[in-house]
Order: structure tokens, then C-alpha cells, then sequence
């Protein structure tokens, strides 16, 4: 039972980060069109950012919180305005190339530095130590994610969805030309919610950092799963990407204790069994 | 069009009598039809896989596993890969086609990740060590491929022989058809094209040529490993048909010949051969979207205008 639990709550964990990322592009992906391979290198930054905060800085986890995804944040605005921007007239699959080449530049970078093993990134004194649930031991820290990161997701989508602010977002996603024509800042939008999901990006992997280790290559395996995240989900809809991620965060946990030797794979045939019932995706809309 | 092959197959041909180093030829020609059989669906079709190194590592698997342990001649060796990446390609297809654009790319990359998984995991492929030792023996009971020269002309002749098929595919009424779902589908459609099912065959004839790159490249270098069914080797065909420039003919092959190139030359630099890889695809899609061929055509073209 402790084993059952202890995988659940690390599939809690996992969905966690899938939900963060999945999140950050369907917010790029529902204004820009460009799917942002390079999210899981900016989920790596994040986490490197909180590093050298912390060892070269004296800057600790919670200003690591907010310094790190403005940080990040800023240099994906960068991007999107030097680079990005260029493609908007082009078929999307150029942004697909661009940020893949990106991530890799990004991740070579990372690698030639730091080596491929990780760094070790302490837990914040005040999320130290656990408690005993009767039926199982918390660590604080984990605690603190799972419920951190329900927040900024739900808050995400309460601003998308509720908000005036995202009901611009929203009309700027279904038709860009109108809304601009009613005087709103559409490509100055567009930056920000690129820097924004960014952020977003690095705000997962700060809160990752205590977790797994600060690794130049923690983004690159993450990514293609949060992919198949996606795919599942479909891009429909915000809650739609919160859910699948944190669903299929607990399948993966669940496959571990049951099947371990499945664990791997078991979200990516959760893709073709949804694939062949539901292409959109379980929230999406057929476009 | 055919002198273009012509020269292109004499300069080949020559190219290790006058001292160029065989083995590196051959890991050229090996990425070349790989980019060929790549480009044949984007360049043609339209479609953006970013999982065919499942294809390539499918066919090396099992050309590998056929040659060593079931005793195959290579040949038959060859033909058994090729035809696994067959049907893994009809299998995925199916499944791939049924969205479009960047979901298509997001599922087949999805979809090699799990296959890399299942390769790490499944006892025959010796996990991260690879099918070690591989044999070339016979072609046809009669050619001894431990010779080097035996084996690089083997090996060109498959290329040739595959880059001339890829030919005749994209001119055929089939490629013609593919190319006109890539402009307008729904127009296609109401032509009364059944535009998946082109699409299916364009992706299993894809995944097959793959496959072909896969087992050859297995028989020449005696080696079956998880570097070929990784998702950077998916990315690497993609950069090859870029810079050559997708959609042309000869683009894939210059383009797999340089990106082979560099990666010889760069082989000591440690990561920079990543950092470069990522340079080139930003420098491609910035500025440079016809690819080497393309730019020379477009040249050439406004030369004679």
C-alpha cells in the first residue's frame, strides 16, 4: 500500500509538470500557431537560472521563483521578436523548425558547460521534513508542488477565461485582423503571451529543480512526452490541457506500480488508443 | 534530370578509386537515401514526420537480428528490415495521417519515442550495447561484402537504384496526385481523390526507403544501436533535406553529404556537433528556406530569365 501511494504521489508530481508545460503551449500555441519545441530547453533554463541564483547570486528559492521566469521569460520575447516574428506569413511548420533548432542550440550549450550529470539544488529550509498522513509519508516540498502548481493553473485559466484581458486573448486567437481593427495591440499580445507561456516554462522547472536534478538534458525527454500530452488532450481548451496533464501524470504513476516495465510508454499508447477513437483529442475541436 | 544521375553516379563510382575514404561514402550514401526517402513525403507530400528514425532503427534491428542470429544471407537480411519498417510504416501511417500540419509531426515523434522505449527495454536488441558484430557475408552466396570495394559499389548500386525509384515515384500519375493534396486537399478531394489513402502510401513508401537506408546502413557498419532510433537522428534527416533543400531531387543527397561531412570532421569537438546542427536549422529557416539545390535552381533560373 505505502509502495501504491508513494507512486501515486510521484505521478502527481510528474502530472504536475506535465499540466505547467502542456499549459504554457496551448497559451503559445492558441495565439501564435508555432508549437514551441524549445519549452522543454526554457524548462531546463528555469531550473538552471534558480542554480546560479542560489550559488552565484546568494539568491534563494523563493525569489528564484519569481526572478527566473521574468529571466527566461524575457529572453523567449527576444526570440519570438528577432526570430519568430519573420515566420508568422509562412506555413507553421517553419516555427516548429526554428524552435527545434533552438532547443538544440540551447541544450549544446547547457552540455558543453555543465556536463550531462545533474547539479543539486537544495530544498528551501522552510519545505524541509514531511508529514506522516497515517496512511503515508509527504514530503513537505512535494506537498508544496502539487499544490502550487493547482494554482497557477487554475489562475491561468481564470485569467484566459474570465478575465476582459483573456477575452481578448481569445478573440485575438479566433480572429487577429478584427481585433486589431478595434484598436487593441495585437502583435505587442503576441509577445507578451509568448513570453508569458515562457515563463511558464520556467516557473515548472525552478519548482523542478529540488525535485530531479539540474540537468542540461531535463527538458529534452520531458518535451516529447508533454507532446504526446498535447496530442491527447487536444489544444481546444485551457482546463482541457490542466487535466490531461495531471490524468496522465497519475496513469503513468499508477503504471509504474502495476506494470513498471511499461512505465515509459504507457502515456505514449495512451496517444494512439486515443488517436483511434478521437483524433481531435479528448477536449479538442476538429479544425 | 538523367544527367544529373548520370554524373552524379560516375562521380560516386570513382569517388574510392581516387582516394576518398570508403566507409564515410558509405555512411553518406546510407544518409542520403534516408533524406530521399524523408523528402519524398515532406518535399512531395507535405507531410512533416518527425519520428522516421523509427524506421531506420526498425530496419537495422532487424536486418541485424536476421543476419546474426537467424543465419540470413545479406540480401535477404536486407529485404527482411526493409520490409519490417514496411509494416511498421503502414501501421503508424494509419495513425498519423488522421491529423495534419503540426499535430502529424507531434505524433510521429511521439510515436518513435515509444518505439526508442521499447528498443531500450526488449531483450534483442541488447539495450544499450546494440547488435555487436554483425555479419556481412555473401551477397547472393557469390560477393564477398568484407571487401571494401565490394561493399561500396553493393551499397551504391542500392542507392542508385532507390534514388531512381523515388524518381519515377514523384513523376508518376501517384506523385502527381500527392502533389496536388499538398497544394489543396479539399480540392483534391472534390476531384474525387481519396487524399488519405495517397497520403497512406506515401507514408509506408517513405517508412520502406527509410528502411532500405536502416538495414543497408546495419550490414555496412556491423552495428544495430539505439543511436539510429533516437529522436536526434529524426531531427538530423530533417536538417539534411532542409539544407539541401526540400522538395528537389538532389537536395536530400547534397544535403546528407555535407551534414555527413561535418559530423566526420567535428566528430573530436564533443557537443559542438549539436550546436552547430541547431545553428544551421535556425540559418535554413531564417534566411536560407530552398535549401543548397534550391537556391542554385532559383539562381540558375533567374540567370536564364
Amino acid at each position: 500500500m505505502q509502495a501504491l501511494f508513494g507512486q501515486l504521489l510521484i505521478g502527481l508530481i510528474n502530472g504536475a509538470f506535465y499540466a505547467m508545460l502542456s499549459l504554457g503551449l496551448a497559451v503559445i500555441f492558441g495565439l501564435l500557431n508555432i508549437i514551441n519545441f524549445t519549452h522543454g530547453a526554457q524548462y531546463m533554463m528555469g531550473a538552471f537560472c534558480a542554480w546560479f541564483l542560489l550559488n552565484k547570486a546568494g539568491v534563494g528559492y523563493w525569489w528564484a521563483l519569481l526572478l527566473a521566469p521574468i529571466i527566461v521569460g524575457a529572453i523567449g520575447i527576444v526570440i519570438e521578436r528577432t526570430m519568430l516574428a519573420r515566420l508568422y506569413k509562412l506555413d507553421h511548420l517553419y516555427g516548429l523548425l526554428l524552435t527545434f533548432g533552438l532547443a538544440l542550440i540551447i541544450q549544446g550549450v547547457f552540455r558543453n558547460e555543465f556536463g550531462s550529470s545533474g547539479l543539486p539544488y537544495q530544498i528551501p529550509s522552510e519545505l524541509t521534513g514531511g508529514m506522516n498522513l497515517g496512511f503515508m509519508f509527504l514530503p513537505i516540498y512535494r506537498g508544496w508542488v502539487i499544490v502550487a502548481s493547482l494554482v497557477l493553473c487554475f489562475s491561468t485559466w481564470y485569467v484566459i477565461e474570465r478575465t476582459k484581458l483573456g477575452s481578448y486573448l481569445r478573440a485575438a486567437t479566433e480572429n487577429p485582423t478584427l481585433v486589431q481593427a478595434f484598436g487593441v495591440n495585437v502583435p505587442r499580445m503576441i509577445t507578451l503571451t509568448f513570453g508569458f507561456g515562457v515563463g511558464l516554462a520556467a516557473l515548472a522547472g525552478v519548482m523542478a529543480a529540488p525535485i530531479y536534478q539540474v540537468n542540461p538534458l531535463m527538458g529534452a525527454d520531458m518535451i516529447i512526452v508533454v507532446f504526446a500530452v498535447v496530442v491527447i488532450g487536444g489544444m481546444g481548451s485551457i482546463m482541457g490541457a490542466i487535466l490531461t496533464g495531471f490524468g496522465l501524470g497519475v496513469v503513468e504513476g499508477l503504471t509504474k506500480y502495476f506494470y513498471p516495465e511499461a512505465s515509459n510508454t504507457v502515456i505514449f499508447v495512451v496517444m494512439v488508443i486515443v488517436l483511434m477513437f478521437r483524433p481531435a483529442g479528448l477536449f479538442g475541436r476538429e479544425r | 534530370m538523367l544527367i544529373g544521375t548520370a554524373l552524379m553516379t560516375v562521380a560516386l563510382a570513382v569517388a574510392p578509386l581516387v582516394g576518398v575514404y570508403p566507409v564515410f561514402l558509405m555512411k553518406a550514401l546510407c544518409f542520403a537515401l534516408f533524406a530521399c526517402a524523408f523528402n519524398l513525403l515532406l518535399g512531395f507530400g507535405g507531410l512533416l514526420s518527425f519520428g522516421h528514425a523509427m524506421f531506420l532503427g526498425t530496419a537495422g534491428y532487424v536486418c541485424a537480428h536476421a543476419a546474426k542470429v537467424w543465419g540470413f544471407p545479406p540480401e535477404l537480411a536486407i529485404a527482411t528490415g526493409t520490409a519490417a519498417a514496411a509494416l511498421l510504416g503502414a501501421v503508424v501511417g494509419s495513425l498519423a495521417i488522421r491529423r495534419q500540419g503540426i499535430y502529424f509531426a507531434m505524433i510521429t515523434l511521439a510515436v518513435a519515442q515509444m518505439m526508442y522505449f521499447f528498443y531500450l527495454q526488449t531483450p534483442f536488441t541488447h539495450g544499450e550495447d546494440g547488435i555487436q558484430a554483425v555479419p556481412r557475408g555473401h551477397l547472393f552466396g557469390l560477393l564477398d561484402l568484407s571487401q571494401p570495394l565490394t561493399i561500396y559499389y553493393t551499397v551504391l548500386t542500392i542507392f542508385v537504384g532507390a534514388f531512381l525509384l523515388i524518381y519515377r515515384i514523384i513523376h508518376s500519375p501517384f506523385g502527381q496526385v500527392l502533389k496536388a493534396i499538398r497544394e489543396n486537399e479539399p480540392r483534391a478531394i472534390s476531384l474525387g481523390y481519396d487524399a488519405d489513402r495517397y497520403k497512406l502510401l506515401a507514408f509506408v513508401l517513405s517508412a520502406t526507403l527509410a528502411g532500405l537506408a536502416g538495414a543497408t546502413k546495419a550490414i555496412v557498419f556491423q552495428l544495430a544501436s539505439l543511436t539510429d532510433v533516437h529522436w536526434s537522428m529524426s531531427g538530423e534527416v530533417v536538417l539534411m533535406t532542409l539544407l539541401g533543400g526540400m522538395g528537389t531531387i538532389f537536395g536530400p543527397v547534397v544535403g546528407a553529404f555535407v551534414i555527413a561531412g561535418l559530423e566526420n570532421y567535428l566528430a573530436g569537438f564533443g557537443e559542438w556537433v549539436t550546436i552547430i546542427t541547431g545553428v544551421i536549422f535556425v540559418v535554413c529557416v531564417l534566411a536560407f528556406r530552398r535549401g543548397i539545390v534550391g537556391e542554385l535552381a532559383a539562381w540558375w533560373a533567374r540567370r536564364a530569365a
